[in-house]
């Protein structure tokens, strides 16, 4: 016998709210929550968004490559046991003291002033202990960091906060930095709330207040006058140290071969996946091009000027692990270069940090925020809840400098173990010997950036050659 | 300077490179005098020199005449390209003629003192150095000037001091126009006591310390908040 139930039962107050229809959250591809969540907050406050970290958005990647690693036709090297060479030298063109790197993987720029200055020196210790090199950032050298760091890495930046030729001499490798990955052609800013006593006075400048870094250099436009000026900073130095010239990933391979007819030892091509202290949201999200095809791009400008043996190339933005190392290498880089990986070590986003020998949640500080631990791209606030991207010396000090530094050690030590057990296992004895031709892509989109075909196919996209 | 010190020395850029003239006046002990002849606008003379000497640059020269320097006093009797003691920490450069663009950009200490006119950015991101021009002076002047002082003994081009931070700029002739967050503030007792230092230290003759301009930063632009008016 079948019960006829009554069309609408009435609801008594503690009854849950009914469910929602299947379609009642369909997702707009258009205007998702989190750009709605953006659209409402610039109703609400009315400017851009001003950020840290690096691009967020989807971007082909070097996840879309996969290595062929030997098999039949090529054999490989027995696993750990046989030798594989890293050793790098950078700034062979010109510099009578090339920098000899350990390892191809190098600290990027990051300004004491965006970072601790405890931070900036486990990063120099990390980087020594390893053999390769740091690199100082807007607002000038520090005394820890030049003391932390055996190979430092001097960046002549468009601010020039604290930009002092006694410390131009005392660096390892000066690198003229024209742009950078998460806002070329945008210059950037230090927010006032970072900008302690100390920071201000390296920059010359009052406490509390926003600091600009300019787009341009002040006192050169153009390739002509980037000539003169590498020739300056030789001058200076007594043409000891190699001149690295660093573009944010546009218009790659002219920027790569003007670079080159400045006279740089080392041009950096930085990717749109980079990451960055404080820039504009819009910047980071929609300008530059992804690393995988910056990579490509600057490897066969340097072919195309018959230089690839002169200049080495840096690739930075968004390198993680071995494998993006070892793909930059095989697509024609000497070095990598890391900035937001070498952070995430040292703690950056982690649930906890180690003071005096305690392990704390910090997860009311990122929720402060309005963040989670993983999600967290605040740097820009100066209240880095784990000590890392502040200059409040209670926050500072949540960072046990000991304890970072063995981290990011350990860190360096395991990208450089996956990165020669890839090399390895393509059959070579030497990173620098991986080649294209150790790679396919996994998606047309990255066959075409990279310039290798298809998996399964012989088809390059964009090219007229098959292999 | 006809005749120099003992020790002194003669450095002729038909005959050297630019490398061989700046080590050897980077060899050069503390009071020692060199002169360099026929420089034919050559770049990067006197660059990144530490020690006390005196220069006399015999003409016309390029771009960042004595940049980098910490402690020579150069002296060029004739004009010179871009950026003409960028990034100066001491000593001095003074120019007995015009100047191109971004003179003394980001100097942070040291005095710039161009007898001529110098064109558009002088002072740019200036950081404690001392910019004193005679002339005219090209638009943008003083462009995120940070700290130290600018004069100007002719007329300042449009945008004078844009964006400027703690540096003081005094103007003798007219403004076009200023720049953002740029004001005229009043000239106070120090101002003219400053600025007869600054005639006297440069040897002009043609401005009166009582009847020039300050131009100093509203610091309406310090912080993020100033974006809601559009100013940037």
């Amino acid at each position: 016998m079948t019960e006829t139930l009554p069309s609408s039962l009435p609801l008594a107050e503690s009854t849950p709210a009914p469910a929602l229809p299947a379609d009642a959250r369909r997702r707009s591809h258009t205007f998702p929550p989190e750009v709605v969540a953006q659209i409402q907050r610039m109703a609400d406050e009315g400017h851009y968004e001003i950020r840290g970290w690096g691009a967020k958005r989807h971007l082909p990647t070097f996840d879309d490559l996969v290595f062929l690693t030997a098999s039949v036709s090529r054999y490989p090297l027995e696993g750990y046991r046989e030798k594989c060479e890293t050793k790098t030298v950078l700034g062979t063109r010109y510099a009578s003291k090339p920098i000899e790197l350990d390892i191809p993987i190098t600290i990027a720029g990051m300004s004491f002033g965006a970072l601790s200055a405890s931070a900036k020196a486990a990063l120099g210790r990390a980087a020594s202990a390893v053999g390769t090199s740091t690199t100082t950032g807007d607002g000038g050298m520090t005394e820890e960091e030049r003391a932390a760091s055996k190979l430092l890495v001097y960046q002549c930046l468009p601010s020039r906060y604290g930009f002092n030729p006694k410390h131009l001499r005392m660096a390892d490798a000066i690198e003229v930095v024209i742009g950078q990955g998460a806002k070329p052609g945008g210059g950037g800013m230090l927010l006032g709330q970072k900008v302690s006593q100390r920071v201000a006075d390296m920059r010359t400048l009052p406490p509390g207040i926003d600091q600009r870094s300019a787009s341009r250099h002040p006192d050169w436009v153009g390739p002509d006058d980037l000539r003169i000026k590498i020739e300056e900073l030789r001058e200076a130095t007594g043409w000891e140290k190699p001149v690295y010239v660093k573009l944010g990933a546009t218009r790659v391979a002219n920027d790569v071969k003007l670079a080159v007819a400045a006279g740089a030892d080392v041009v950096v091509v930085d990717g749109m996946q980079g990451g960055t202290g404080a820039t504009q949201d819009v910047f980071i999200e929609h300008a530059g091009i992804p690393t995988l095809a910056a990579v490509r791009l600057a490897a066969e400008a340097l072919r195309e000027i018959d230089m690839a043996d002169q200049v080495q190339l840096i690739v930075s933005g968004g390198i993680r692990n071995g494998a993006d190392a070892a793909k930059a290498l095989a697509l024609g880089a000497t070095a990598v270069s890391m900035g937001v990986g070498p952070l995430i070590a040292l703690g950056c986003n982690s649930r906890t940090y180690l003071q005096d020998g305690v392990e704390h949640d910090a997860t009311a500080d990122y929720r402060a925020l309005g963040t989670e631990p993983g999600y967290c791209h605040h740097m820009h606030t100066g209240m880095c809840p784990v000590g890392i991207s502040t200059q409040d010396p209670r926050l500072e000090a949540r960072l046990d400098p000991e304890w970072g530094t063995r981290r990011v050690i350990n860190y360096l030590k395991s990208v450089t173990m996956e990165l020669t057990t890839l090399a390895r296992a393509c059959g070579k004895s030497n990173v620098h010997n991986l080649e294209p031709e150790d790679l396919v892509a996994l998606t047309i989109e990255a066959a075409a950036m990279a310039g290798v075909p298809l998996a399964g196919t012989n088809w390059v996209p964009g090219s007229s050659d098959c292999r | 300077m006809d005749t120099l010190n003992a020790g002194g020395v003669r450095l002729s850029c038909a005959d050297l490179t630019t490398r061989e003239i700046n080590a050897a006046l980077a060899e050069l002990p503390d009071g020692a005098e060199a002169r360099i002849e026929e420089p034919w606008g050559r770049h990067n003379l006197a660059v990144g020199l530490t020690n006390r000497i005196t220069i006399d640059i015999d003409g016309n020269a390029g771009y960042f005449i004595g940049g980098l320097c910490d402690g020579p006093d150069i002296t060029v009797d004739g004009f010179v390209g871009w950026s003409v003691g960028e990034n100066l920490m001491s000593g001095s450069v003074r120019v007995r003629g015009n100047v191109s663009e971004c003179a003394g950009a980001s100097a942070h200490g040291g005095t710039i003192i161009i007898h001529g006119d110098a064109s558009s950015r002088a002072g740019i991101s200036l950081k404690g150095g001392t910019v004193l021009v005679g002339g005219d002076v090209g638009h943008m002047s003083g462009f995120m000037a940070q700290a130290g002082t600018m004069l100007v003994g002719g007329d300042a081009g449009h945008a004078l001091g844009d964006s400027l931070y703690e540096a003081v700029i005094y103007v003798a002739g007219k403004i076009a126009s200023l720049g953002s967050d740029a004001k005229v503030e009043n000239l106070t007792d120090s101002d003219v006591l400053r600025v007869k230092q600054l005639i006297d230290l440069a040897g002009f003759d043609h401005i009166d310390p009582q009847n020039v301009k300050r131009v100093a930063s509203a610091r309406q632009l310090y912080n993020f908040d100033a974006l809601k008016d559009q100013k940037y």
